[in-house]
């Protein structure tokens, strides 16, 4: 039975659930408006909130010094390179775990997502050594495949749900029907599993476009993508917190966008096989 | 044709054997009906004859060629599954028409079947639709359209009509029958309802713990049942059980009389048991009456029409002498 929920309690969630919406938006906010401050009333104290005069000076000096399109096409390049990379290797794996497990399984998937509980940091100087063994170190190339494996975790992890909910019996029809494992995998698998395709990839990409570990540590200038961008801005003649946050803002406005709109398919997503 | 043989076949998961070594024939054209309470095994004997289950010994031939390593979808079957499994995203006519796409068959051939099969279920009208749109009823039947267009060597049902409502499962029965007697082709069917094992089947399989305990026509397995199981499993309602010094009377260690061989009148008379009826159950055209013997044994009766039988009114009941069916101590049927 559903209970009935006192309107008091109800404007009390609800006042609760915005200010913690506000206090994790805050940050985000503050930076769009500071980017359009001059760097005098970027650092005043006290900060005006949004009685300021705006200007745009700060994107036009932002894309004077560095060039944003080229971040860019880096970020698109890496995040979308390593997502395509990692539902490739990850949608054969999360098939065999969901539909032809063994006694291991379990524990290999437990496994993998030890793997994310790892430090970066922990592995950064072999990797490192091995990047700059194999050329690999401020490529794009690179960055796909070490964006790849340290994603590939959460991918498989979320496909394995998804699958796990498609009902074995469909597949075996599949089968029966004279389906060969690929014309399973084409036919009947990936068209059904094409939400949670979508949402992991979206997902992913975000994770990727957001990266800035190794992003940071394995480039320097020719696959820089959009957080070695905003890094540039914190330098050591000072901090321009005004130009700092035009690039931050550019950096996130797309990924921001992605996200605002394919918002249902995230939650869906993130909570898929938690409530069924 | 469709011939099928089991071999000693057995299967196992880890160390639980759920079918000791089984041998079975079926001939091309049978209905065959699995039965069988649940967890005796029908269901995964149906998976290995369709090869969705590897057997852990034996052979399983289909039309004299050993297909035991054989992939499901090379062995000629066809399979109705419980919960239908249609491919949700692709609509009446693309599920029906897939497993000739598969085959690599001809655009044009394959609508002209999928057309045919459409027309033979009344599905015409449904074709366009996907499976979400559908009722239970043209669910099942597009899987059986989804079978019928390979023109397979056998076709294999498991408990294909489980999640239909009672009205709906007597109608898909006879359409399943229709279909049997129009195509001539063998059928597997699994069904744990000995309802539909006597009504659809030429010969009925009966498994208990993964032994056949009896293989017959519906007929023989209720006139003849071999053991108690059988005798207990066959018939609704179902047989009753007397041991005891009734039994050893007739020579047996547990004497059976079906609920439709007795007869009941209201004085005494030569061989009637007396009993107390404790519960009347009207069917208007029948009525069962659950009763307890001076004994105290429970008996269920059915007579034809309405005998005006309330609680506690006491009669008397015979057994039909030549319908009783004597069992020994380990449950088999004592030769006459």
């Amino acid at each position: 039975m559903a209970r009935a929920i006192s309107t008091r309690r109800q404007v009390a969630v609800s006042v609760f659930a915005w200010v913690i919406a506000l206090a994790i938006f805050f940050p985000i906010l503050w930076t769009v408006l500071t980017s359009f401050k001059t760097e005098a009333e970027a650092i005043a104290s006290p900060p005006s909130f949004l009685f300021f005069d705006w200007t745009l000076e700060n994107y036009g000096e932002v894309q004077e010094r560095s060039d944003y399109f080229r971040h860019f096409m880096n970020s698109v390049v890496i995040s979308l390179g390593s997502t395509l990379l990692g539902l490739l290797i990850a949608i054969p794996a999360a098939w065999s775990m969901a539909f032809v497990p063994a006694k291991r399984t379990k524990d290999v998937l437990m496994w993998m997502l030890s793997t994310k509980m790892l430090p970066p940091v922990g592995v950064l100087i072999p990797i490192y050594l091995l990047f700059r063994d194999t050329g690999l170190l401020d490529t794009r190339t690179g960055l796909v495949i070490v964006l790849t494996l340290i994603n590939l975790p959460i991918i498989i992890w979320m496909l394995y749900t998804y699958f796990k909910e498609i009902p074995g019996e469909i597949l075996e029809a599949a089968r029966m029907d004279g389906a060969t494992l690929w014309s399973e995998i084409v036919h009947v698998l990936t068209p059904m599993a094409v939400p949670g395709i979508a949402s992991t990839l979206l997902l992913n990409v975000i994770l990727a476009w957001n990266e800035a570990f190794w992003t940071l540590n394995l480039t320097a200038a020719k696959a820089a993508p959009l957080t070695a961008f905003i890094a540039s801005y914190s330098s050591p003649e000072g901090l321009f917190y005004a130009k700092l946050s035009a690039a931050s803002t550019m950096a996130i406005a797309p990924i921001l966008i992605i996200g605002w709109f394919s918002q249902k398919q995230l939650v869906r997503g993130l909570t898929f096989g938690a409530v069924k | 044709m469709g011939t099928i043989t089991l071999s000693k076949v057995t299967k196992s998961f880890g160390s639980t054997e759920v079918i000791p070594p089984l041998d079975l024939e079926i001939n091309d054209g049978e209905f065959v009906v699995f039965v069988g309470p649940s967890g005796c095994g029908k269901s995964t004997l149906l998976r290995l004859i369709a090869g969705l289950e590897d057997v852990t010994s034996g052979v399983i031939e289909i039309d004299g060629r050993d297909a035991t390593r054989i992939p499901p979808a090379r062995r000629g079957l066809a399979m109705v599954f419980q919960s239908y499994a249609l491919y949700p995203h692709m609509t009446v006519a693309k599920n029906i028409a897939f497993p000739l796409k598969m085959a690599g068959v001809d655009k044009k051939v394959a609508d002209e079947k999928v057309t045919a099969a459409a027309k033979v279920l009344n599905l015409t009208d449904y074709l366009e639709r996907r499976p979400g749109q559908l009722s239970g009823g043209q669910r099942q039947r597009v899987a059986i359209g989804r079978a019928i267009v390979r023109e397979p060597e056998a076709f294999l049902f498991d408990e294909p009509l489980s999640n239909l409502d009672a009205a709906l499962r007597v109608n898909m029965r006879l359409e399943i029958s229709q279909l049997h007697q129009d195509l001539a082709t063998t059928m597997i069917y699994v069904t744990h309802d000995q309802v539909e094992a006597m009504t659809m089947a030429d010969k009925i399989v009966v498994l208990h713990a993964g032994h056949i305990e009896q293989v017959g026509s519906p007929l023989e397995l209720y006139n003849n049942p071999a053991n108690m199981f059988v005798a207990g499993f066959i018939g609704s309602p179902k047989m009753n059980f007397i041991g005891g010094e009734t039994a050893s009377a007739f020579g047996a260690d547990t004497i059976g009389v079906r609920p439709e061989h007795f007869a009941i009148a209201t004085e005494p008379s030569e061989g009637a048991w007396e009993a107390t009826v404790d519960v009347s159950e009207h069917l208007g055209s029948d009525t069962f009456f659950h009763m307890h013997s001076g004994h105290g044994e429970r008996l269920t009766i059915r007579s034809v029409g309405e005998l005006g039988l309330k609680h506690g009114d006491k009669v008397y009941v015979t057994p039909d002498q030549s319908r009783i069916h004597r069992f020994d101590a380990s449950g088999k049927t004592v030769a006459s």
